[in-house]
């Protein structure tokens, strides 16, 4: 039972990390059909900036609290990452909105390789300690399951972001400009809309929760890299797909079951494969849950709309 | 916009459209006048909707230019000429499915900001179109054809256009649902907005309207008043004759 919990525990914390990514991939897919692989290295991007605004803050004033220098050094990756995700699709995505499907989506490739390159570039090839601001000392709720007061910040801020991610799409006017442009974007343009913007503007929220992701990411894990932002991009799109992409409840849904599959696969694995496999294997059921999907339910769980674009 | 009231609020001279190395539209002139309500009448593929999209903006002009309140706006996006004052009902309505009705309705206020106006507005529009009120919070790509013509005029009204575009309002639907779309119509050109209207059902175009355009493979052939071109032995043989079998 303590194991069972703990794996709740730990799914939940990793599921809603990978929910806010996935919101980046499932909104930009809604409004432009683009599947963008440059999403995952927009956590990386973030994480780093951070790391970096943390160092800096840690040599000019030593005695910072940590929740100020956690709050400066978000205030600082995220709009980069915002600037980031304006950016290329500005100067990417923009030009073959009407090119085919696969231009678009070997050039989000190419994004990702040019981010991560200039990455390594600037931040080296080395793991890098992430200061993890906040405690990482565990208590027990309950006998024999710990619970980390990152963890319960993640979840809980994650929680109140979607909530007003939410909101934002389905009450305000921009929401529903957002979604109108979603579902025709020259019938948009006739009632007003500047869809380019309202496009652009979409990159740009998708980037910020990135950016909030890869600083959650990295402070539960302790470390940052180059690279940190492949696998959870790839978690992250599957559980985009595993919602039914274009769909913003189907991404907070499928973040959240995808974390817990790999959470509790990762608790079972050994037992399940009589000690063959152990939980460093826990990758693969993230890769069979996107197989099993696009054999069997390809529009998702929540997902209507057929994915007819690449 | 200080322009003189006379000169025409629209004006289309040489215009010329092409799409996909296509040439839909082959230089075409046509004026509208403040307050007319003049109708664009010809047969399938004649340029009709082309043109409908390129004077609101959905569509390049390969040549020529297109004058609105007195100024050029051809290279004006969508959105800008919207704001303007050119709204377009486009062909198949173009309703947003998967928003409600009222959503649909408020897109068209879109790039209004004078909110106690825009509920008035709406208003209106539930008085002039009843059934639509009773189903405002229904997802709209749930309604019939007729409804979603209606939720279309409705939507492009609360845009407070000068110049209203509809294209092929009466398409798919039943004789009596046409007849209450071209109700609305009517009383929305007395209000003094500037309509133009494409058809297929030339019949009815040319009775509702006081002017009229034929056009044939991307020209226009011939104009007048809607009573002239009724009476018309070419346009009665070409079109009324036509429509008439196919009603």
């Amino acid at each position: 039972m303590e194991i069972f919990l703990q794996q709740l525990v730990n799914g939940l914390v990793v599921g809603s990390v990978y929910a806010l990514v996935a919101l980046g991939y499932t909104m930009v897919y809604g409004i432009l059909g683009l599947i963008n692989f440059a999403h995952g290295d927009l956590v990386m991007v973030g994480a780093l900036t951070a790391l970096q605004t943390m160092m800096f803050l840690m040599g000019v004033a030593p005695g910072m609290s940590p929740v100020a220098m956690l709050t400066l050094s978000l205030l600082v990756a995220i709009p980069v990452c915002m600037l980031l995700g304006f950016t290329m699709e500005r100067l990417a995505y923009r030009r073959l909105r009407n090119a085919p499907r696969l231009a678009p989506l070997i050039t989000a490739i190419g994004v990702s390789f040019l981010l991560q390159t200039l990455a390594m570039i600037i931040w080296g090839r080395n793991y890098h300690t992430f200061p993890q601001l906040i405690s990482t000392t565990p208590v027990q709720p309950i006998e024999g399951v710990f619970v980390t007061p990152i963890q319960i910040t993640i979840v809980i801020a994650s929680a109140i972001i979607m909530a007003a991610l939410i909101l934002l799409v389905t009450k305000t006017k921009l929401g529903r400009a957002m979604r109108a442009t979603a579902e025709n974007h020259r019938v948009a343009a006739l009632m007003g809309v500047d869809t380019n913007m309202i496009i652009a503007l979409t990159f740009v929220i998708g980037a910020a929760l990135a950016a909030i992701a890869g600083v959650m990411y990295a402070s539960n894990y302790g470390i940052a890299h180059y690279g940190m932002g492949f696998m959870p991009g790839l978690k992250a799109f599957t559980a985009a797909v595993l919602g039914g992409i274009g769909n913003l409840g189907g991404a907070m849904l499928g973040g959240v079951v995808l974390g817990l599959v790999e959470s509790f696969g990762a608790g079972y694995i050994e037992q399940m494969t009589f000690g063959f496999l152990n939980s460093s294997y826990q990758d693969i059921f993230a890769f069979i849950i996107l197989g099993l999907v696009l054999i069997f339910k390809p529009t998702g769980l929540l997902g209507e709309r057929v994915s007819d674009r690449a | 916009m200080h322009t003189n009231p006379l000169s025409p609020l629209l004006q289309l001279s040489g215009v010329q459209i092409a799409y996909g190395g296509i040439q839909a539209v082959k230089g075409i002139d046509l004026e509208l006048y403040r307050g007319e309500l003049v109708s664009l009448i010809g047969a399938n593929g004649a340029g009709k909707t082309t043109t409908l999209n390129a004077i609101a903006g959905s569509l390049q002009l390969a040549h020529g230019e297109i004058l609105y309140e007195g100024e050029k706006v051809k290279t004006l996006p969508a959105h800008k000429r919207l704001r303007r004052g050119i709204a377009l009902v486009p062909e198949g309505r173009g309703i947003f499915t998967r928003l409600t009705v009222e959503e649909n309705l408020r897109m068209g206020a879109y790039s209004r900001n004078d909110k106690a106006a825009i509920e008035s507005d709406l208003e209106r529009v539930y008085t002039m179109l009843p059934r639509i009120k009773e189903r405002l919070a229904q997802v709209a790509g749930t309604l019939s054809g007729g409804e979603q013509q209606m939720v279309a005029i409705g939507r492009a009204l609360l845009s407070r256009p000068k110049l209203l575009l509809l294209d092929e309002p009466s398409m798919g639907l039943a004789p009596l649902v046409v007849e209450k779309i071209f109700e609305v119509v009517q009383s929305v050109a007395k209000e003094g907005v500037t309509i133009l209207l494409v058809e297929q059902n030339a019949n009815l175009a040319l009775e509702f309207s006081q002017r009229a355009y034929v056009m044939e493979s991307g020209k226009i052939t011939l104009s007048g008043t809607g009573a002239d071109l009724l009476t018309n032995p070419k346009v009665r043989a070409a079109y009324l004759g036509e429509v008439d079998e196919a009603v």
